[in-house]
């Protein structure tokens, strides 16, 4: 900070943080609030009456003796059998990280330690497929997924995942890659090493801080699909968004909106722990592609 | 690296991007430019006592082996894109030439699926970047004037609507102001109107998308701005104070055009995801009165007829329309490698 801006007026200081303090409860409220009221019954939740309900819970107390219910998580996790997407969503997160970052990692240190000019072109068309939105390419999938008895299970959808990964991955890569010096690699082989015994004993024992930003990200997608996912797996193979959207669909018309409502919490729970310990490299990770450019 | 080394590390990641994304690529291409068969019909007669009546059946024989011998269907040339669902040519054309005014011509075309979903995916995508970017900049230029160990706590919950999933967040959004949520409620006090609804009106349900889209995207543009405003020149700066420079002016003439390149990147990545919208149609559900391009792809392949022609059309109207948006940052890349070789 620079000694003036210390020195700001009290004014613009106030105003400031009245404006930052709304945005907080902007960004954090509805979170928050859905929390809260998923121990409640429906018709707190969505009070005609008076909106505090939501809050004190009066309905919930009539209902169930206590101001707080756990109703909603029961009948997502048992009745509606939650707990199943939930399985395949940590089945097909876990394999998508790890074969787009080993396959990634192979590829981006590729990349960075080549000076063709087929690179360039490489990442360019890595950028192209970057652009194109996942569920226009579901149509040239359904037919030979069909033909070929494919379609509807786990190991499908995971590989179509980390295919469409890929081109973001390798950016990320390419870019950490590049700033490990290349003299480390360049020197083990005039030591008498394989490019790949280099990149095996002297590159992967420092990369990990990259890898480890890009997992999170590789994560990320994988978690939040939805139309790759939905359109990909049979109904006993769904994973947990597509599963919440099907919910919608029933539990509109059976009154068991809570049911979603607990679905939603329990899936936003890991991306609030995620966030809790991976703050920092979730942060590097969206600014490096803003300064590479 | 050798050719040949090079060629070993990059191939399976070029293997898994060829077939799953450059071929899919060339077969939407290709279904979108054939239609599936008709059944081969056969015209019988069948005699009776009191006569014979003519009648029409399937010949199930002809049909699958016409299905085998040509899997892909019937070519049909570009007749999928003219046709009503998708680009409606003769449908633009009669109303263009029988409606007496631009007013009577738009509604034509708002009737039109595919214009229909133009005209929302593109109102969708240059409001809220625009609005993003401007909220973005605001949040972090007051951020980076507090105190420094406030800026982890508001960075931990300014994350929290960016990284949800996009149907998650819709839904969680969606639920306050449903007319029996908390916002609203709200809203109905502060109109005076208890039987407002958001869901009932096209225009309020398109102000809800959009500030659900600046929402979930300003805290991507946030992160981006505060990390470009810790590389401001100190000295540009405090020369500008000795100029007599207003706070305002500072960052008029210094900071903006510092941030500059981040601000075309931001846009550009913008741009490109806000063209993709879905989700928050699904979770808003809004389909009665928005539609996006990606939520006709969804839903001409859900359901029990998967309509993969049709959807295959929009999927490549859809890709062309991702590869205008995408023409800036290709020319840029190319210019920067141009200088850089």
């Amino acid at each position: 900070m620079t000694p003036a801006a210390r020195n700001k007026p009290l004014a613009l200081r106030i105003g400031a943080a009245v404006f930052v303090v709304v945005w907080l409860i902007t960004a954090a409220f509805p979170f928050l609030w859905t929390f809260w009221g998923s121990f409640k019954v429906e018709l707190d939740f969505f009070s005609i009456a008076d909106w505090t309900n939501a809050l004190t819970g009066e309905r919930t107390e009539e209902t169930y003796g206590r101001p707080f219910t756990g109703a909603g998580y029961f009948g997502a996790w048992v009745q509606e059998g939650f707990w199943r997407p939930v399985i395949n969503t940590t089945i097909v997160c876990f394999f998508v990280v790890c074969t787009s970052l080993t396959i990634g990692t192979l590829a981006g240190y590729a990349l960075s330690r080549s000076s063709y000019h087929y690179v360039f072109w490489l990442l360019i068309t890595a950028l192209i497929f970057r652009a194109m939105p996942p569920i226009t390419l579901v149509s040239g999938y359904l037919p030979p997924f069909f033909q070929w008895n494919l379609w509807g299970y786990l190991p499908t959808a995971i590989i179509v995942l980390v295919a469409i990964n890929q081109p973001f991955t390798l950016w990320m890569l390419h870019s950490f890659f590049t700033k490990i010096p290349r003299e480390l690699d360049e020197s083990a082989k005039v030591d008498g090493c394989t490019q790949f015994q280099a990149f095996r004993l002297v590159i992967i024992p420092v990369m990990w801080p990259g890898v480890i930003t890009t997992g999170l990200f590789s994560f990320l997608l994988a978690y939040n699909d939805f139309a790759v996912t939905s359109m990909l797996l049979s109904e006993a193979n769904r994973t947990m968004v597509p599963e919440i959207a099907a919910f919608l669909g029933t539990t509109y018309t059976e009154g068991n909106v809570m049911f979603a409502v607990a679905a939603v919490v329990s899936a936003t729970a890991p991306i609030f722990i995620l966030v809790m310990f991976f703050q920092r490299q979730i942060v590097s990770g969206l600014t490096a592609g803003a300064v590479k450019g | 690296m050798k050719h040949r080394t090079f060629f070993w590390f990059f191939l399976p990641t070029a293997l898994a991007m060829l077939i799953f994304i450059a071929a899919p690529i060339v077969s939407v291409v290709l279904q979108s430019l054939f239609v599936p068969h008709e059944a081969v019909l056969i015209e019988t007669e069948n005699c009776g006592p009191f006569g014979c009546t003519p009648s029409t059946v399937i010949d199930q024989e002809a049909t699958d082996k016409l299905r085998q011998e040509q899997p892909l269907g019937r070519f049909a040339g570009l007749e999928v894109y003219r046709d009503r669902g998708h680009l409606a040519v003769t449908e633009v054309r009669t109303a263009w030439a029988e409606s007496e005014s631009w007013g009577d011509f738009f509604s034509v075309l708002g009737n039109l699926p595919f214009y229909r979903s133009m005209a929302f995916t593109l109102t969708y995508t240059f409001t809220v970047t625009p609005l993003l970017i401007m909220l973005g900049f605001a949040i972090a230029v007051a951020v980076n004037s507090l105190n420094k160990h406030l800026k982890g706590v508001v960075i931990f919950f300014s994350l929290l609507p960016m990284i949800v999933n996009p149907l998650v967040g819709s839904l969680v959004l969606f639920w306050m102001i449903d007319s029996r949520g908390v916002l609203g409620s709200l809203i109905q006090y502060l109109a005076d109107d208890p039987n407002l609804s958001l869901k009932a009106s096209t225009g309020l349900m398109w102000i809800s998308l959009i500030i659900y889209g600046v929402w979930h995207s300003a805290p991507f543009a946030f992160v981006v701005f505060y990390a470009g405003l810790q590389t401001v020149p100190m000295d540009t700066l405090e020369s500008a104070q000795v100029d007599g420079a207003t706070r305002w002016q500072q960052i008029r003439y210094v900071v903006i055009p510092h941030l500059m390149p981040l601000v075309t990147f931001v846009a550009l990545i913008q741009l490109m995801d806000n063209f993709r919208v879905f989700e928050p149609i699904i979770g808003f559900n809004a389909s009665a009165h928005a539609q996006s391009l990606s939520w006709i792809i969804f839903n001409d392949l859900g359901g029990e007829t998967r309509q993969l022609s049709a959807a295959a059309t929009t999927s490549v109207l859809t890709i062309i329309g991702v590869a205008i948006l995408l023409s800036p940052v290709l020319v840029r890349t190319w210019r920067d490698f141009k200088e850089k070789a």
